[in-house]
């Protein structure tokens, strides 16, 4: 297996997406508040990935403009939930730069009063599912 | 010891190619009683057919075992192959090794393997075979259509003109069901009630037809030919035979506040009222739970002004029960609710509507005399936009798998209609795939695209958000340009997922009729029999089977009458000689199986037994063959192992799981 | 050890399912072209209370690894009410084969209708490969019955 292809079987796995039902009715694209600030839309990701082309993915503005309001999770009528694709990605980026250890003693000093609302507001959304 | 044939069919290349049928027929020769095995490319041709005739002549056989399809399939053609050539039919069993082998195993060697033991323990089956004669029931020469739509009425006009008594049972309090609702009608742009009406009138006026409204089926029991059915006739409060239709009753009523549920609930009507104006019969109903008569005791306005002396506030139930040979379930379908699509706003804004709904705004009988008007404030439509799939080609809990299929031509219609009445109206449409299939549907389509100027926006809607100054914001996407589209709207318009009819149900347990997940009745052949039920003497006819649009619920209707009529034009039936049956010597008499019988079918007799050589009289079971219908849940019942059923006694699927862990 | 437990694994799976729902289920299955394992062996009886549990302690006695019962929905069955008697018998029946060491895992009991072509073939690969896990059963099994 190809590294391309196994990125891409790695982001099925954390995402726990299949792209494959996606049907294309773009209804993430219609539901996201960041669409414009995007460089690859929403519903473009599943492609992304089933093309399995991850370095594009990885490498979007888009991962980082997406707010995780789950708007595409909640909508999508296929259950492919794009926003959990974004999630998988920036993992994955995460995953590369060997920073997916935390350990409970350093989060007291990670939160910080200037955090941004979103990311707790996000970090709520996304584990509480 | 039976003398029996194995016939191993290639079923072309669909058998031959993953099971080796040489080995299977050589493997066959082995097993106790075979006599002969053969393969050949088609069983079911004639050929084939033809070589099992002479293996049964040449060969003595007195059992045959074919391996093939499914035995739901062509286990009929080879019984009668076998009756042709002077085997009893019951002496026959399928080996099924292409459903359960060949399309579902890969390797050769493994498939051919269980094929093998899957003719095994058909052969074991078949030496414990042993001949049965069918009986014969009465048919009933009546029909019953259950529903009073397009579908009810069309097949039973057809029936009623080929001869034969049909009585239709409609739940409403007047027939025509959904296409009464209907302005126009796709592709031609007929106006839905005047290629209507004169078929509600036909089938009122028809000497053999006679119609149950506002009434429902209760009760079914019986089996093909001659069901029993139970119609309650809720209480009309009003006397058929007295009112004149007049309509002054409604006129008088002073309760109109009740949601009218012919208009979507988009206006109200009177507690007393017939559902719309060529209401068949005309003849108007009480709704109780909104009449101050009922509710408070002092009313009576309709009584009063009544000349015919109509009106009767005692009017109860009836249960009227009738006889009858077949039964077509045409109960048709309703939109779904939209409670978990709070995306688009339907239960915030009243300019959010169904497309049933905008059906009604059209209509000149409707709520708004027909005016394309915004039902919050009367105002006329600048802006109109038109959403797809909502709720079709869903596959997560909010909608229905399945794709409704009328809504992209409804909605081109309802597009092309408004622009050709309002040209000033701007029509967008958000779409996921266009899909017309069918005769001058596509032509249809781009007719709207192209003469009458709809734009056809690929994409989805996220979110429609209503605005203060009563506008409606539509947030949507343009797939084709990828670009983000807000726009302001005075009216959406839902393209709503249909569903079958929820009382579907309820109808289908009654009848024993099978349903799938989405409550769709299942056919007896998703191909070659798709208007009858697996369930013997039910037809299906129009929605109730799966979404379809009027031609075809029209065409469907008339191929479930011909169904009917076929099954009525015979005099007598084969019945199922696959029976239960008690040995009089084991049995005591104990009930155990009169107790679980589902249909009645045992009853208990003193009977003078020969117990080996003890002669003395007994209580004992015996089985009503014509009512028993084989289901075996006596002779699991049975303590002392007295009752059996013919062609799955318990000896033969013994036999059949010994083969299979051998 | 016997040379026969040097082989590979390969267990004997009685299925029974009812002539209207199930039996229609697998063979929809068939045409849908969903796999399942080999293993599985489906006998016809035209309803799931035809199941006398007899039936299924004999598979057991000659050596079967598991028997899976498919029968209509609750409610659906085309007798009215056979599926409903079918459940409370294999109720009672697998609590007593658990008893005497045949684990739940080797019995089970599915609802598949006749449109439920990827319900048949999913419930049969779970079944298949629960029994891989459990392995051989020896319990019931009467070794003279062996070939």
């Amino acid at each position: 297996m190809n590294t391309e292809k196994k990125q891409a079987e790695l982001m099925k796995e954390i995402s726990g997406v299949n792209p494959l039902k996606c049907m294309k009715c773009g209804k993430c694209s219609a539901s996201c508040p960041s669409f414009n600030e995007m460089d690859i839309k929403p519903h473009q990701f599943v492609s992304y990935v089933v093309n399995e082309d991850i370095e594009s993915l990885v490498n979007s503005k888009s991962l980082w403009k997406c707010l995780s309001c789950f708007a595409c999770v909640e909508r999508c009528p296929r259950d492919v939930k794009p926003g959990k694709l974004i999630d998988a990605a920036r993992q994955l980026v995460v995953r590369q730069r060997e920073q997916d250890y935390l350990s409970p003693n350093e989060i007291p000093e990670l939160l910080d009063p200037e955090l941004p609302q979103q990311l707790l507001v996000s970090a709520f959304r996304r584990y509480r599912r | 010891m039976q003398r029996i044939g194995v016939f191993v069919c290639h079923c072309g290349s669909n058998i031959a190619a993953t099971v080796d049928v040489k080995k299977v027929a050589e493997m066959a020769m082995m097993e106790p009683g075979v006599v002969h095995a053969e393969d050949y490319q088609y069983m079911c041709s004639e050929a084939g057919q033809a070589l099992i005739a002479k293996a049964i002549k040449e060969k003595n056989l007195t059992g045959l075992v074919v391996c093939s399809c499914s035995p739901r399939m062509h286990e009929t053609t080879f019984r009668k192959a076998a009756e042709r050539a002077g085997l009893n039919p019951y002496m026959v069993e399928i080996a099924n090794i292409r459903e359960h082998v060949s399309w579902i195993h890969k390797d050769m060697e493994e498939a051919t393997k269980k094929a093998v033991i899957l003719m095994r323990a058909a052969v074991a089956k078949v030496n414990l075979n042993t001949p049965l004669m069918p009986g014969e029931s009465r048919v009933t020469k009546r029909a019953l259509v259950i529903g009073g739509g397009i579908a009810g009425i069309q097949t039973a006009l057809d029936i009623a003109d080929a001869g034969y008594e049909v009585d239709i049972v409609e739940k409403t309090p007047s027939i025509g069901g959904r296409m009464s609702q209907l302005d126009k009608t796709f592709p031609t742009l007929d106006c839905s009630a005047c290629i209507l009406t004169p078929k509600m009138v036909e089938a009122a006026a028809h000497e053999k037809i006679k119609i149950y409204t506002y009434s429902e089926v209760e009760k079914v029991s019986g089996f093909v030919g001659d069901f029993t059915v139970d119609i309650r006739k809720k209480a009309r409060s009003v006397d058929m035979d007295k009112c004149t239709g007049c309509g002054v009753c409604q006129e008088k009523c002073p309760s109109k506040k009740a949601p009218s549920e012919f208009n979507r609930g988009l206006n109200t009507r009177s507690a007393i009222y017939t559902p719309f104006a060529q209401a068949i019969p005309n003849v108007p109903v009480i709704d109780r739970e909104n009449c101050i008569k009922f509710k408070t005791g002092k009313c009576g306005v309709c009584a009063k002004v009544c000349q015919a002396g109509a009106i009767d506030y005692d009017q109860k139930d009836e249960i009227v029960t009738e006889k009858y040979g077949a039964i077509v379930v045409a109960t048709g379908f309703d939109t779904i609710k939209l409670d978990k699509y709070d995306e688009y706003a339907y239960s915030q804004s009243k300019d959010v509507i169904t497309s049933l709904e905008l059906e009604r705004i059209m209509n000149a009988a409707g709520p708004t005399k027909g005016h394309l008007e915004r039902l919050s404030d009367g105002k006329a439509p600048k802006e109109m936009v038109f959403i797809q799939c909502v709720g079709s080609r869903c596959s997560d809990d909010r909608g229905k798998s399945y794709c409704s299929k009328i809504c992209c031509m409804y909605t081109a219609k309802h597009a092309m209609l408004i622009r050709d009445k309002y040209p000033d109206v701007n029509v967008t449409v958000f779409y996921i795939d266009v899909r017309t299939p069918g005769k001058n549907f596509d032509e249809f389509y781009r007719r709207a695209v192209e003469q009458y100027g709809v734009n056809y926006i690929k994409g989805q809607v996220g979110k429609v958000i209503p605005q203060p100054d009563g506008k409606l914001l539509v947030q949507g996407v343009d797939l084709l340009d990828n670009k983000q589209i807000l726009k302001e709207a005075d009216m959406v318009v839902l393209a709503t997922a249909i569903e079958p009819n929820p009382d579907v149900r309820k109808i289908a347990t009654m009848l024993t009729a099978s349903i799938d997940t989405n409550n769709f009745l299942t056919e007896a052949h998703a191909k070659l029999r798709p208007v009858e039920s697996p369930t013997a003497g039910i037809f299906l006819s129009g929605v109730c089977q799966g979404p379809k649009d009027i031609p075809e619920t029209v065409a469907q209707a008339g191929a479930a009458a011909v169904k009917a009529i076929g099954l009525l034009a015979k005099d007598k039936l084969m019945t199922n000689p696959c029976t239960a049956q008690s040995d009089e010597l084991l049995c005591n008499g104990c009930s155990t199986c009169a107790n679980v019988c589902p249909y009645g079918a045992i009853t208990y007799e003193e009977k003078q037994v020969n117990d080996h050589g003890i002669r003395e009289v007994r209580r004992i079971a015996v089985v009503n063959n014509a009512l028993c219908q084989g289901c075996g849940a006596c002779t699991v019942a049975c303590p002392s192992g007295a009752m059996d059923l013919q062609g799955f006694s318990n000896r033969q699927i013994i036999a059949e799981v010994d083969a299979i862990c051998r | 050890m016997s040379i026969e437990a040097k082989e590979e694994f390969r267990p004997k799976i009685v299925a029974f399912c009812c002539n209207w729902c199930s039996y229609a289920g697998a063979d929809l299955a068939g045409s849908s072209r969903l796999t399942y394992p080999a293993d599985v062996k489906i006998i016809r009886v035209p309803c799931s209370c035809r199941v006398n549990p007899m039936f299924i302690l004999r598979a057991f006695e000659k050596g079967a690894d598991g028997v899976i019962m498919c029968g209509c929905h609750p409610g659906d069955c085309h007798y009215s009410t056979g599926n409903y008697y079918a459940r409370r018998r294999m109720t009672l029946l697998f609590s007593m084969l658990d008893y005497i060491g045949v684990e739940n895992g080797r019995t089970r009991v599915e609802w598949v209708s006749a449109a439920e072509g990827v319900k048949f073939s999913q419930t049969m690969n779970e079944f298949v490969e629960k029994i891989y896990s459990l392995g051989k059963n020896v319990r019931l099994e009467d070794l003279r019955c062996r070939q």
